[in-house]
């Protein structure tokens, strides 16, 4: 096993409905779903990407308390969370096919010198932008 | 606190986002409240203030900031005359935008983009969606406010100012 990060996890409001979209719509893999009382360790993978996890956690106790829950759902929810930035071959194509699938798209397909993004958010607001690298 | 305004729904930012998100997607169209009203699911009575509370400026203000901002990327990147960015950014007219850009910025179109060219060599390696966003206009008082201003600074007394 090589050293480096292995999860980086993102806030989101319910974590079945974050699970519906990573999995149906972007087709990430489920890594780990355990549960423990209220608390729901759940992981996601990009299927080309074995030894990175995306995290999808909920705000709550019992990590933290209900005030700072409720203000971490809100910076959700505003989009106010760091950019997330996937790397697809075809661009356009990837949106094309996460369009039918209902993702919401929050910029069309760009060219800016050889490469291609566009911007879509997952249901709580996190932000992505996905870009495809120059040739 | 009693100065603390209460704290928004989620549900309601996140929607409030979906505004915010249309307009940074097409800033050249026309964003009437009725509109985004309508994309948030809310009241046009509710949504300016809403919005403000939510991103810190007017819908309309907010507008602006990006349209700047495009123009500022079309400028940096492109050699389209000044004239047909200030179209394709949403102005209805070159004096319009030339007054609205120097208000915001500081500078003019044409000083914007000699610079940018020298500045921005050394960004390659950010995503250019990102730099874009970097370079977003900090516009924290209305324009017309900041004209204002400066026409009262020019009309002032000149008392302490040295005349030649």
């Amino acid at each position: 096993m090589s050293q480096g990060v292995e999860v980086v996890g993102l806030y989101v409001r319910d974590q079945d409905e974050a699970l519906a979209f990573y999995v149906e719509k972007l087709g990430f893999r489920v890594h780990t779903d355990v549960r423990n009382g209220d608390y729901r360790w759940l992981t996601v993978q990009h299927p080309d990407q074995p030894s990175f996890q995306l995290g999808l956690f909920t705000p709550g106790p019992p990590v933290l308390d209900a005030a700072t829950a409720q203000a971490v759902r809100a910076v959700v929810a505003k989009g106010a969370m760091p950019p997330l930035v996937l790397t697809v071959d075809d661009c356009r194509a990837a949106c094309d096919r996460m369009r039918e699938r209902g993702v919401e798209f929050t910029q069309e397909p760009v060219d800016r010198y050889g490469t291609v993004d566009a911007g879509f958010r997952d249901p709580s607001g996190n932000g992505w932008k996905m870009i495809q690298a120059r040739r | 606190m009693s100065g603390d305004p209460p704290s928004q729904d989620p549900e309601l930012l996140r929607r409030l986002l979906r505004a915010k998100d249309r307009m940074d997607a097409a800033s050249h169209e026309d964003w009437p409240v009725r509109r985004l009203a309508r994309v948030s699911g809310v009241s046009e009575a509710h949504f300016a203030r809403s919005f403000k509370q939510a991103f810190g400026v007017p819908p309309h203000r907010y507008l602006l900031t990006r349209r700047i901002e495009r123009a500022t990327a079309l400028l940096r990147d492109t050699a389209l005359p000044i004239t047909e960015i200030a179209f394709q950014t949403g102005w209805e007219s070159l004096g319009t935008f030339g007054r609205t850009f120097r208000d915001i910025t500081g500078e003019s179109p044409g000083t914007v983009r000699s610079r940018a060219r020298t500045a921005m060599q050394q960004l390659d390696r950010v995503p250019a969606c990102i730099v874009s966003a970097a370079h977003r206009p900090d516009l924290r008082t209305a324009v017309s406010e900041k004209r204002r201003r400066e026409a009262d600074d020019i009309n002032a007394p000149e008392t302490t100012k040295e005349i030649r």
